[in-house]
């Protein structure tokens, strides 16, 4: 099988934004059939001086090698995708993504993060939040590996 | 190098591969009893059942934990230490049929989210010591023991033949089977029993197997390692870790055990079923966050694991190189940890548990053997760490590929590396002295950095005794030092100076010349000359920072007892301190990583709900502690005399070490021993050297006066019953056992400090009986 080349990951306008946090609650929705948003949203959006930010996965991948049952893969859609059943939930993704986007609620040991649904692109009235393909190469963030050291 | 982010089906070690017939090797097997049981659930990290099998008399049951066993044992070694209580005899010695193998979890053993949780306690009456010792071991053996059921499995008596103990959390059944067809040794053992008891033939079903297995070493040694495996999804491969210290490997193979094999159906992040499981993550993540932040900046224990310590030990004199002579050698630099990580696969996720991120178990993948019976395979080694890359130095063995080597059959022989190592370098320095020649060495050249010579002895051990010197050498320098005296080779003093022994089993990896703390954290320890009690050489040495003998005696009292807190709850103390907070060099303690301390009581409050403080960890160690000393008091061993440490550890034996560190042995005599500069020209080296020979033996004594002061001991190294009581230690049959022996101890005027304390100076305590007054 071809290794996927692009992956559709958010972008956030926000010129658009006001602040309302709907994409939060259609999130929280997905993960946790909760519309709490919050905690329980893999997508948090920050006030940042008078405007806003957007903290979500951006799928680089970085957690992929670090999960030691093997939960997390980049999948046939270029989507990097937790597997909760797999998952044991020791939170090493959590603690080593690099902007803090794998996410971590009280409600249930596993992590989970954006799988890119776009759930919360569709519930923002002001059209701040977009779906965009990108190539996997340019997002990527690797580590390099040496095996089989004395071939 | 290859670019990370493939799925782990691709991954490649280029070991060579085996085809087992397994169906073959299963039907051999026959079951000789079984037992079914009903897997209960975890409950705030306990089962509330141990395990006990009897392969004698083919008893399998389970016993129940009570709430006062938790609150005097904690869990983990200490539970080891009153199952053994109530199961064996002061004159129980490794090999009689009433010795048990232990095998103990902890409460927080099997936690995913803070590093280093996947630790088992392993205790039986050890070979070497006549004691009890206790190992602490990594691999998924301990946390799949509770997920399957158990706090501690207890195995006592022995089999007939070859068995396999198989513990099915699966079915709830515990069956133990003969086992004549599989190999003996680990790395083909391990792997034909993972593939035989994985449910399914996929690397995750493989994932949830754990195997302890020893080899063949161990049947002819009292050097045995138990392997604790952790299947790699990666590599392929089943990885261990070793149970070292004390022969524990050695019981196993003389109660006729091939291997032990516990299996789960599935676990996830709260099957411990924590009280608090937030809070838990909470404290994890933040660590984890830690060692992604500054690992690379501290001890790079991700990328090269303990073999960073190398080139630390070798810069600061403390490598020990040529049998403890030396601390630093011109060559070491071939074997820093620079050298290794060319060797290393690196990267993946390589915690001996799941989601121990300080990942210090490195790998060496599709390494060529060059010796012995697996000659031209291509195996993982796993390792080498520090102690072992040391054994090299010690060995005079300099070239990375034979460390590697010599790691890769000590393992799979089951050898502990550290006790063979240091054996085999007290061999060689007395063949280097003539003691012992190619005659009595029966053919084999062990002069210093002979690597062949090294692995030679292996595989004879290996192979079966067949000679006096295998027979002897293979137990270990103790017995060595006595055949070699018994013979007449040699000056019995110098035998007994050079030999890193004490009490019986070999020394870890550290020269203590320099710093009196250390050698009391060698020697002032219930089962041995290792390690794990204290590390205080920069503490004492680099740092001048416990100048007196109280300040040592303080290190030597809190240090022990916070660390044997680990192995109470399944820990592994590398997380401790071996990572530490970027702020916590300005803390009021830095020694004792204040910050980590408290993530423990944190953890451990939310694991059990027990309303802990830091004060209460040490209470819970100080208990266990004095039970285990106390123990020793009633094998017969645990006294001043039992605690007595080789003079290698503490200064030059030889004109040859002395002269290699002149001016820091003059320098020694003027300002510590306080003769003029005047008097120290006037004296040949010998006369220096004896000099020094008696000031520091009697201030070694001193520091056990203290420290015995400390512990609330008596000047004979006794835990008084009044100390026990305070501590909640109410075992009547103990309280007064402990009595007799003071009281014999008073009538042979042994209640007397070990120092000769001159005017000025002051022994603890000027009281004779002082301990009666607590």
């Amino acid at each position: 099988m071809e290794n996927p080349k692009t992956v559709k990951i958010l972008k956030f306008h926000p010129e658009k934004c006001d602040g309302d946090l709907v994409c939060e609650k259609a999130c929280s929705k997905v993960h946790f059939k909760s519309d709490e948003g919050g905690d329980k949203s893999a997508i948090r959006i920050l006030k940042d001086g008078k405007s806003y930010k957007m903290l979500v996965c951006d799928h680089r991948g970085l957690c992929i090698d670090i999960c030691p049952v093997g939960a997390i893969k980049r999948r046939d859609n270029g989507i990097v995708w937790l597997d909760k059943d797999i998952c044991i939930g020791c939170q090493a993704c959590v603690g080593f993504c690099p902007i803090g986007a794998m996410r971590k609620s009280d409600a249930r040991i596993e992590p989970f993060k954006c799988i890119s649904c776009g759930a919360c692109v569709r519930a923002c009235p002001y059209g701040a939040l977009e779906l965009v393909e990108v190539k996997i190469d340019q997002i990527k963030q690797i580590v390099y590996h040496k095996l089989g050291a004395m071939q | 190098m290859i670019e990370g982010q493939f799925s782990i089906e691709k991954y490649q070690t280029g070991n060579t591969k085996h085809k087992w017939d397994l169906k073959k090797l299963k039907l051999a097997h026959r079951i000789v009893f079984e037992y079914n049981y009903k897997r209960g659930k975890v409950q705030r990290g306990f089962t509330n059942r141990t395990l006990y099998i009897n392969l004698t008399t083919k008893e399998i049951k389970e016993k129940n934990v009570t709430e006062e066993m938790k609150e005097k044992f904690t869990g983990g070694r200490g539970f080891g230490l009153k199952l053994l209580w109530d199961s064996i005899k002061p004159t129980t010695r490794w090999n009689s049929d009433e010795n048990e193998l232990v095998i103990t979890t902890g409460p927080l053993c099997g936690t995913t989210q803070y590093p280093g949780s996947g630790k088992s306690l392993c205790l039986t009456v050890s070979p070497s010591t006549d004691i009890i010792c206790d190992s602490n071991v990594g691999g998924f053996f301990g946390p799949y023991l509770k997920f399957a059921g158990f706090d501690a499995l207890e195995i006592q008596g022995k089999a007939k033949h070859d068995v396999v103990i198989v513990i099915d959390g699966e079915k709830g059944k515990v069956l133990i089977e003969t086992a004549p067809l599989e190999e003996t040794n680990t790395h083909h053992l391990n792997e034909q029993l993972t593939r035989m008891y994985a449910s399914e033939d996929t690397d995750s079903s493989r994932q949830k197997v754990s195997v302890v297995t020893s080899g063949k070493g161990a049947e002819h040694s009292y050097w045995g390692c138990l392997n604790f495996s952790f299947y790699d999804i990666r590599r392929k491969v089943p990885r261990v870790k070793q149970a070292g210290r004390g022969g524990l490997g050695t019981v196993l193979r003389d109660k006729k055990i091939k291997a032990i094999v516990t299996k789960v159906e599935k676990f996830d992040g709260i099957s411990n079923n924590p009280a608090d499981p937030i809070t838990l993550a909470k404290i994890g993540t933040k660590l984890h966050r830690e060692i992604i932040d500054l690992d690379r900046y501290q001890c790079n224990m991700r990328t090269v694991g303990t073999a960073h310590l190398v080139e630390i030990m070798d810069q600061y004199d403390l490598l020990p190189t040529e049998n403890y002579r030396f601390g630093s050698f011109p060559k070491a630099s071939k074997i820093y940890s620079t050298e290794f990580y060319k060797h290393f696969t690196k990267i993946i996720p390589d915690g001996c548990w799941h989601g121990c991120t300080m990942a210090c178990s490195k790998t060496v993948d599709g390494f060529t053997i060059m010796t012995g019976p697996y000659k031209s395979q291509k195996v993982t080694v796993d390792g080498p760490e520090y102690e072992t890359i040391a054994c090299g130095a010690n060995m005079s063995i300099w070239d990375p590929l034979w460390i590697l080597e010599f790691n890769f059959y000590c393992d799979t022989y089951g050898l502990d590396t550290i006790s063979t190592g240091t054996a085999i370098a007290f061999l060689m320095e007395m063949y280097e002295y003539g003691i012992l020649n190619k005659e009595r060495c029966d053919n084999i050249e062990l002069c210093f950095g002979n690597s062949e010579a090294v692995l030679e002895l292996l595989h004879r051990i290996a192979g079966g005794v067949d000679s006096e010197f295998i027979k002897i050498a293979s137990k270990g320098i103790r017995r060595i030092k006595n055949w070699l005296i018994e013979n007449g080779w040699g000056d019995p003093q110098l035998i007994e100076d050079c030999g890193m022994e004490s009490k019986g089993l070999e020394y870890s990896e550290y020269v203590t010349k320099e710093s009196l703390a250390m050698q009391g954290g060698y020697g002032l320890t219930l089962k041995g000359p290792q390690h794990d009690e204290a590390w205080l050489i920069f503490m004492d040495m680099v740092n001048n920072a416990i100048p007196t003998f109280k300040d040592k005696a303080e290190a030597l009292h809190y240090f022990p007892m916070w660390r044997t807190w680990f192995g109470l709850n399944g820990l592994c103390k590398l997380p401790w301190n071996d990572i530490e907070p970027a702020n916590n060099a300005e803390t009021d303690e830095p020694t004792k990583v204040p910050e980590h301390i408290q993530n423990y009581v944190e953890y451990q409050k939310a694991m059990t709900g027990w309303n802990v403080t830091k004060e209460d960890l040490i209470l819970q160690s100080e208990r266990c502690y004095n039970w285990q000393r106390a123990m020793n008091v009633w094998m017969g061993r645990g006294r001043r005399k039992d605690d007595w440490i080789p003079y290698r550890s503490m200064g030059p034996v030889t004109e040859m070490e002395y002269l290699s560190r002149k001016d820091r042995y003059d320098k020694y005599i003027l300002e510590k021993i306080g003769l003029s500069e005047k008097e120290i020209q006037k004296m040949n080296v010998n006369e220096k050297m004896k000099l020094l020979y008696n000031y520091r033996q009697d201030q070694y004594q001193k520091l056990a006066d203290a420290v015995y002061f400390r512990r609330g001991w008596t000047p004979n190294g006794v835990p008084t019953p009044q100390k026990m009581k305070q501590l909640g230690m109410n075992d009547t049959k103990m309280l007064k056992f402990l009595q007799d022996e003071i009281d014999k101890d008073e009538k042979a005027s042994l209640n007397v400090w070990g120092g000769k304390y001159s005017k000025g100076e002051k022994p603890p305590s000027i009281n004779p009986k002082y301990w009666e007054k607590w």
